[in-house]
């Protein structure tokens, strides 16, 4: 992935020099190794600042709607899909966005490989499927394959759903047979189990909001958690309120989530937030035949209805 | 709704969802006698709930 990284300069060069955008958002290489934060440019010079390889794990639509004026952006396959799913909640105009998609091969568990080491990590190199992280101390070399974040390795649409120009060849979509197994796992437990697991997946939670933040879908300009007449929820560490706001939020996701991975990337404390929003991914799924951001045309399941949907819960 | 619940570990009887007119006095009685038995049954529920003490 990192060769597509020439033609991505070359394409916002091009689009900046014309006119026809005022900003191109993309990745740019962090403070420490291992990690890219998103940038906005805005002349031909600073295309030299963007960067793309496998630690570009957050998702850019979340930074397209709060743009004025034209606005070209890079977008893997996830971020493809909550553009469309922000064109068509009337979050951004067809014609205000210009996307340079770019087909993924995943991102990687930044989390995973740091554990492979004792010390910091101080440098990371990618060369297709091999991965060179070093330390003060040693080298690994590493296949990138065995180190993808969860949410790419089921990942089905790696090439962008909707786009105007593509830095790369489209790359092949993987079938799977269990497209949710880590949901089924969940689902197999008994009912005290299944809380248990969840009572243990938040217990860190810091209440620091940066799943919220980085996730695209939450837009709205006062979230719940926020709000203070009616407060909703309590603001502290109550286990019922952080529990709280993870199972709303995750409700509010409902068959919008792209499984991007943002919530898990941006979370301090290594929570596993996609097992809230994975639910209900499958439900969306097994009960609508619905897969967020796919369409352009239609409205997300919870939110259009249709004689056809499934009733058999009311008695 | 019912069926995030029933993932995160909260007993399914516990949620009813029904359709009732203003004129099926009959249907609301045994509705709310069915989901009264099913909860009693469950006993009551500890989870998600805030403790204030």
């Amino acid at each position: 992935m990192d060769t597509c990284i020439k033609k991505i300069r070359e394409l916002s060069a091009e689009l900046l020099e014309k006119g026809e955008v005022q900003k191109v958002i993309g990745f740019a290489q962090g403070t420490i190794p291992m990690a890219t934060s998103p940038i906005a440019i805005e002349s031909k010079q600073d295309t030299e600042k963007l960067v793309f390889n496998s630690t570009c794990g957050l998702n850019l639509a979340n930074y397209a709607s709060k743009q004025k004026g034209k606005v070209a952006i890079i977008a893997k396959g996830c971020d493809s899909r909550n553009i469309v799913t922000h064109i068509v909640e009337n979050q951004i105009q067809r014609d205000q966005i210009y996307i340079i998609g770019v087909p993924c091969t995943g991102m990687v568990d930044k989390s995973k490989i740091a554990t492979l080491f004792e010390d910091e990590i101080t440098g990371f190199t990618e060369d297709g499927n091999t991965l060179r992280v070093t330390s003060s101390s040693r080298e690994e070399i590493l296949k990138k394959q065995d180190y993808l974040r969860e949410n790419c390795l089921y990942c089905t649409h790696k090439n962008p759903i909707l786009y105007d120009v593509l830095a790369t060849e489209l790359v092949e979509e993987q079938m799977l047979e269990k497209p949710f197994p880590d949901v089924d796992r969940i689902e197999a437990l008994d009912t005290d189990a299944k809380w248990q697991h969840f009572e243990n997946l938040t217990k860190n939670c810091i209440r620091c909001y940066a799943c919220r933040n980085a996730c695209p879908l939450c837009y709205c300009p006062t979230c719940f958690v926020d709000e203070a007449g009616p407060q909703w929820v309590g603001k502290g560490q109550n286990k019922t309120d952080v529990n709280t706001f993870h199972y709303l939020r995750a409700f509010h996701c409902a068959g919008r989530c792209t499984d991007c991975g943002a919530c898990v990337e941006a979370c301090p404390m290594g929570i596993n937030v996609r097992d809230f929003t994975r639910k209900l991914n499958k439900d969306a799924l097994e009960l609508f035949g619905w897969e967020a951001g796919l369409d352009i045309t239609k409205r997300p399941p919870l939110d259009a209805y249709s004689p056809e949907d499934p009733d058999d819960f009311i008695k | 709704m019912g069926n995030l619940l029933e993932h995160m570990g909260i007993e399914r009887d516990r949620l009813h969802f029904s359709w009732i007119s203003s004129a099926e006095a009959t249907k609301f009685v045994d509705v709310v006698k069915e989901i009264s038995e099913k909860v009693r049954a469950l006993g009551p529920n500890k989870k998600l709930v805030k403790d204030y003490n």
